[in-house]
């Protein structure tokens, strides 16, 4: 609801004039008051969509009040306090200006936003849209907390900076469907290209953090995981998994053939699994319409170098959960056969998941948070190496080998990365 | 689904109606989710030292020839010395084990009946100590200049079973108690995983044919009546585990 | 002096097994649930994992997993005539400690109570006559019968996926199942383990000899499993790591794999970590359980009120903290008055020990509930008559682990140690197997629990003391039992065999089980018992007490599945009628 609309009731017009600004923020979080109501709801279920949590809660945090660190190629940086809050908060933001960050990727006052903030992915919802999320923003409770500053080296800490880098990698755009799609099709895009910023994680960028528009959704490095694939590929993609698989894996966080780890888990409790059977279904068949990419998937290829190494560990550390079929069981352990994440090109996250462990996602539908231990205490890294290789070679798999350095190298990252946190 | 339940509904006339402070921040409060950490493991702690940490070198003899008496060298494999039984018995000793941490040793201790188990105001390193100088000072007493790892090999087993069975009566020792405690400890030096300093290369468990740290037998529940043709691994592995790529 | 704390509407006094049931009933009702745990958070992939569970210094003989005596335990004595001396180091019994407390490290045997178990003195009167009851045998109705208890045995098994075959469904006997066992309304979930060749001998050979041996009933899964919840249990791999440890699969039933991924996440429930409950605070009528008083990690004392306190944590920490929060008159075993701490009982495991020359048994490949079970020599299911004893147990066939530092089979007369023992061990090892007693034991006049004169704990509380000893109908079931072990064994045809009876005394220092009853009991009157037949106490009607503090007796069977179906029993109680009206649900 725009001030403009808001004030076309006399009485509230009345009741604004005099008790100021802050009776606009008291009045945001009314409840029951019709449209009001109905609005934020709206944008409540948006505001999942969209994951801002994710972003913008920090552990331990107030609700939606920042200060969460987000790793980037380029340094850490905190994000801002989007509840009502006035002074720390958005809480003197208008609309217009809500829109304008989201659009745009320019704050309310007239700073450039680092696109650590998608809005080269936000930029396509609808203004309606937009609108509702920040009605609903206006209902979070009002936490009082400034966030540190980023650790961007200079120049990159000046945010004029992205004037040059929104020329060359931005162009903003409401979405517009396409008259050849079906409604459902179109309304899949909507959710991933827009607020669903799907591509965030699973595009890959350049050398500058931006995406690579050509190679969209086809799989990208993120804070030292690896984003799988998303197109049609049957190795590494979701080639071989069905329209309700997308569907079942987004709203519980599990298929039968896998769990979701790391941070899609996170993705899946605060945002996939919060919407609607109709809107996971509109995205599957989105997402079963990308066609595979070509020639440059390295999973394509001969299968990895076999080697009774390789083949020991796992019979002997891993077999006893993921089977000696390494087909795991169902909604507990994911399959390692066929399994896209296994193939992705990039071997990151199979490395990650045997060092540090993981848990899955619980959600209502499926509750149950099968954990994988940590192996990185017990196993070298020519024995992680080993292991990653077997299973990304066997049962049929076609995935490249993993090298000792491989591993050595992400356990490095990750104690960097643990401790500058 | 609230139920009819509220809190004043149960309050009876007359309760107090204290301050309350907030649930203090040190409690381990867990709210919402099941804690985890990545790379986290409740893992052990291997041992690190090849050499002993808490015996002496007159202790190291004793225990070297009486964990050696209590499981010998045979044509069936090595026995307790060869296995580095007194290696772990050691490491054991010198850490919460040793000082018996884990368990009630306030006073007053009296000696108790036979079903009323350990009463010694010894942990197990002081018990050690005091029983193997006891020990060596009653043979000495018998043939001077000897310690027990001086006597002949049936001496030494003679000596054992008296303390096994209790006739063996030194001051301020429980020989019996003592006994039990390294027998215990043998057989753990002699089968425990091999991060722990014993059962050197797994000898105990292959002598036995136990498989040790495996985790999967489902192929071998129907196989009635077949020998089990893997070797066995430990918490480290195996000599499966140790190829280079 | 106890900084207090805001209020809530029910307390949980450690979170352990019926704290996850009572956590998960109590919240689905509505209400605000803090559960208090002495220990601290564990969970399978970072505590239970199969990276290094498989450990058996650290876990079976440092007790990784187990309550540690520094900290709680009891002193002991045969008999009055003696002094009580502490349990100084863990031995014939391992509490557990931490979330899921000891459900974490059972094996899994999971049986119902018989029907005549809970009408146990009216039955056995009327078929028998005073004189298989005398005075010194004190054993009471518990207020409950099995077919009000049976839809909550049906629950716990759906809870938990237990494998096995019925007996006896609807009153129609199936094949394969326990004949004897109390009619169930249901099959189990899943279907029984497939069994290994020890145990398959032996029910060849218990067939062989006229008796019913059937699978036992299993907490290890045989397939993957999802329950009421949705919360999934993979298939057991009978890594023979089972009791003593905990399961690093996920295919052992434990609070963690069945209740609480989903419990964790309501809102309406907490769980504090590394608290210790050391009071039960009343108000000044006596009649009101006000809050307890706890102590956390850094040694700060709390009060927390709360409107209905539930104990969960285990019987021994029950029973000790009614005694010192001054709750319940104390069981006086010279004038018989009084109900805290009497009818306290244990089990009885004599075992004989099956030696084959030619025969693989592979005791490695094992699991906690893999066996075959005979309940012929149970409860009431023979005639007693002429026999000097009531009741029995069941005779296991199982093949629950090849631990070697644990599982010794060495054969009668070899010594303990040296060359002969070294040779008779491996000889021995992967081709010997024992036949198990679970034996029932009967309550006593003289076996009771009380405070300690002497000894302190931690807090300065004193020790709970323990008198108990076998009696003579516990010696003279063992005989009988173990002449039925020995035919069995017999009929196994090995070269040789070795018996090994308990007694003639209790002793606490080799394990045998953690099957402590007693001390805090149900029934139908307050002169006789500490609790209604919906474990609430007597006294107390906002407190209630779950464990198997409330068994009036032991029965032939591990007690977890009973101990479960009286907590949801109690909760739903407590759900149903007691929120609604709170106060005594049994007039007195």
């Amino acid at each position: 609801m725009t001030r403009q609309s808001f004030l076309r009731n006399s009485s509230c017009a009345v009741i604004v004039a005099a008790l100021g600004v802050s009776a606009l923020t008291m009045m945001g979080r009314a409840n029951g008051q019709g449209n009001d109501f109905a609005q934020q709801q709206r944008g409540r279920y948006l505001a999942a969509v969209g994951d801002c949590a994710a972003c913008h809660t920090a552990e331990n945090g107030a609700m939606l009040a920042g200060g969460r660190p987000i790793e980037t190629p380029f340094g850490i940086i905190y994000s801002p306090n989007i509840t009502p809050d006035t002074e720390t908060g958005i809480g003197s933001w208008t609309s217009d200006q809500f829109y304008h960050a989201m659009h745009d990727g320019i704050a309310a006052d007239g700073s450039h936003l680092y696109p650590a903030f998608p809005y080269p992915w936000f930029t396509k919802a609808t203004r309606d849209d937009i609108d509702s999320l920040y009605a609903y923003l206006r209902t979070v409770p009002a936490a009082k907390y400034r966030r540190p500053d980023n650790t961007f080296p200079w120049p990159l800490n000046d945010r004029t900076a992205m004037i040059g880098w929104n020329k060359l990698y931005f162009t903003p755009g409401t979405f517009r469907p396409d008259p050849k799609q079906s409604a459902q099709w179109n309304r899949g895009a909507y959710l991933v290209e827009g607020l669903g910023h799907c591509g965030a994680c699973h595009t890959p960028k350049n050398v500058f953090g931006a995406d690579k528009s050509s190679e969209a959704f086809q799989g990208s490095d993120i804070q030292h995981w690896f984003a799988p694939d998303l197109t049609g590929d049957k190795l590494s993609g979701l080639g071989s998994w069905s329209q309700q698989d997308i569907a079942k894996f987004l709203k519980t966080g599990k298929t039968d053939r896998t769990v979701a780890y790391g941070p899609m888990a996170e993705v899946v409790e605060r945002s996939t699994s919060k919407m609607s059977d109709d809107d996971l279904t509109a995205i599957a068949v989105y997402l079963k319409s990308l066609s595979a990419a070509g020639s440059d998937s390295a999973s394509s290829g001969s299968a990895a170098n076999q080697s009774s190494f390789g083949a020991t560990l796992y019979a002997d550390a891993c077999s006893a959960c993921h089977q000696k079929n390494g087909e795991g069981v169902p909604g507990l352990f994911p399959s390692l056969k066929g399994d896209a994440v296994v193939q992705s090109a990039k071997p990151t996250t199979v490395i990650r998941l045997i060092l540090n462990g993981g848990q899955a996602a619980g959600t209502k539908a499926s509750p149950t948070m099968p954990g994988m231990p940590a192996f990185g205490w017990k196993l070298s890294d020519d024995q992680i190496a080993a292991v990653a290789t077997y299973v990304r070679g066997a049962w049929g798999n076609k995935a490249a080998s993993v090298s000792a350095s491989d591993v050595s190298d992400l356990r490095k990252a990750l104690k960097d990365a643990s401790s500058a946190n | 689904m609230k139920s009819h339940l509220n809190r004043r509904s149960f309050l009876i006339a007359g309760a107090s109606a204290s301050v309350a402070v907030a649930a203090p921040a040190q409690a381990r409060e867990i709210q919402g989710q099941e804690p985890w950490q990545p790379h986290q493991a409740d893992a052990p702690d291997p041992v690190q030292s090849p050499n002993y940490l808490s015996f002496t070198a007159g202790e190291v003899a004793f225990v070297e020839a009486a964990t050696e008496r209590l499981i010998p060298a045979d044509d069936l494999g090595p026995g307790a010395k060869a296995c580095n039984v007194p290696l772990f018995i050691d490491h054991q000793l010198a850490g919460a084990y040793g000082r018996g941490q884990s368990w009630y040793m306030q006073g007053p201790w009296k000696k108790g009946e036979k079903t009323q188990g350990f009463q010694s105001r010894l942990g197990p390193a002081d018990m050690y100590r005091a029983a193997i100088k006891a020990i060596d000072a009653h043979v000495s007493g018998k043939e001077v200049g000897k310690k027990f790892s001086d006597l002949a090999g049936d001496a030494q087993d003679a000596l054992l079973s008296d303390m096994e069975k209790g006739t063996l009566t030194l001051d301020g020792v429980d020989t019996a108690a003592f006994f039990k405690l390294l027998l215990q400890n043998t057989k753990e030096g002699m089968f425990s995983d091999p991060i722990y300093g014993g059962n050197k290369d797994m000898a105990g468990w292959k002598m036995i044919g136990f498989p040790g740290a495996r985790y999967d037998y489902r192929d071998w529940v129907d196989k009635h009546g077949q020998k089990y043709n893997l070797p066995p691994i430990g918490l480290k592995g195996g000599p499966g585990w140790n190829q280079k790529t | 002096m106890a900084r207090k704390l805001p209020s809530t509407d029910v307390v949980l006094v450690g979170f352990g097994w019926t704290g996850a049931i009572m956590g998960q009933q109590l919240t689905d009702a509505g209400l605000d649930v803090l559960a208090i745990e002495r220990g601290s958070w564990r969970d399978t992939p970072t505590d239970f994992a199969p990276t290094f569970i498989q450990d058996e210094l650290r876990y079976r003989y440092r007790g990784h997993l187990f309550e540690e005596t520094a900290r709680e335990t009891v002193t002991f004595r045969n008999s009055a005539d003696q002094e009580a001396l502490p349990m100084r180091k863990l031995g014939s019994f391992l509490p557990g400690t931490g979330v899921g407390g000891s459900i974490v490290h059972w094996n899994g045997q999971t049986f119902r109570f018989l029907p005549y178990d809970f009408e146990i003195r009216t039955q056995t009167l009327a078929r028998y006559g005073q004189t298989m009851v005398p005075d010194d045998l004190t054993i009471q109705d518990w207020g409950v019968t099995y077919d009000e208890l049976e839809p909550y045995f049906t629950e716990f098994e759906a809870l938990t996926g237990i494998s096995g075959q019925a007996g006896n469904i609807n009153g129609q006997k199936q094949p394969g199942g326990n004949p004897f066992e109390g009619k169930r309304s249901k099959p189990y979930p899943t279907p029984p383990m497939k069994q290994t060749y020890g145990p398959t001998l032996f029910a060849q050979a218990a067939k062989a000899e006229g008796m019913s041996p059937f699978p036992c009933p299993s907490a290890n899964m045989s397939q993957a499993y999802t329950n009421p919840l949705g919360v999934t249990l993979g298939p057991c791999t009978y890594c023979g790591f089972c009791e003593k440890f905990a399961c690093g699969n996920y295919s052992k039933a434990s609070a963690q794999t069945t209740i609480i991924p989903v419990l964790m996440k309501k809102k309406n429930f907490t769980l504090r970590t590394e608290c210790d409950v050391i009071k039960i605070n009343l108000d000044s009528t006596g009649k009101r359980a006000v809050s307890v008083t706890y102590v956390d990690a850094q040694g700060e004392e709390y009060e927390q009120p709360a409107d209905l306190i539930v104990v969960c944590s285990y019987i021994t920490h029950n029973v000790h903290l009614l005694m010192t929060s001054g709750i319940g008159t104390q069981y006086d075993p010279q004038t018989g008055k009084g109900t805290l701490g009497k009818n306290y009982c244990y089990q009885l495991t004599p075992s004989v020990d099956v030696f084959f020359d030619d025969k693989i048994l592979n005791p490695f490949v094992g699991a906690g509930a893999l066996g075959m079970i005979v309940d012929d020599w149970n409860g009431d299911n023979f005639d007693h008559t002429g026999l000097g004893f009531i009741h029995g147990g069941y005779i296991g066939g199982y093949m629950t682990t090849g631990r070697p530092i644990e599982t010794e089979m060495v054969p009668e007369g070899t010594p303990k140690w040296g060359k002969k023992w070294k040779q008779a061990f491996v000889k021995n090892y992967l081709t010997s197997m024992a036949l198990a007693l679970m034996g029932s034991t009967m309550p006593n006049r003289a076996n009771y629990l009380d405070l300690d004169p002497t000894y302190r704990d931690v807090y300065g509380n004193p020790l709970m003391r323990m008198t108990y000893d076998f009696k003579q109908n516990d010696l003279k079931m063992q005989d009988f039992a173990m002449g039925k072990m020995t035919q069995i064994a017999q009929a196994m045809k090995p070269r040789e065999i070795k018996k090994s009876p308990r007694g003639p005394h209790y002793d606490i220092d080799p394990y045998q089980s953690t099957h402590n009853t007693g001390g805090a009991i149900m029934g139908a009157n307050p002169q006789e018992s500490v609790l209604n037949r919906y474990l609430q106490h007597w006294d107390v009607p906002n407190l209630f007490v779950m464990g198997a503090g409330a068994f009036p007796h032991n029965s032939g069977y591990n007690p977890t599945e009973t101990v479960s179906a009286l907590a949801l029993w109690s909760a739903n109680a407590i759900r149903n009628t007691y929120l609604k009206n709170p106060g005594p649900l049994v007039q007195a």
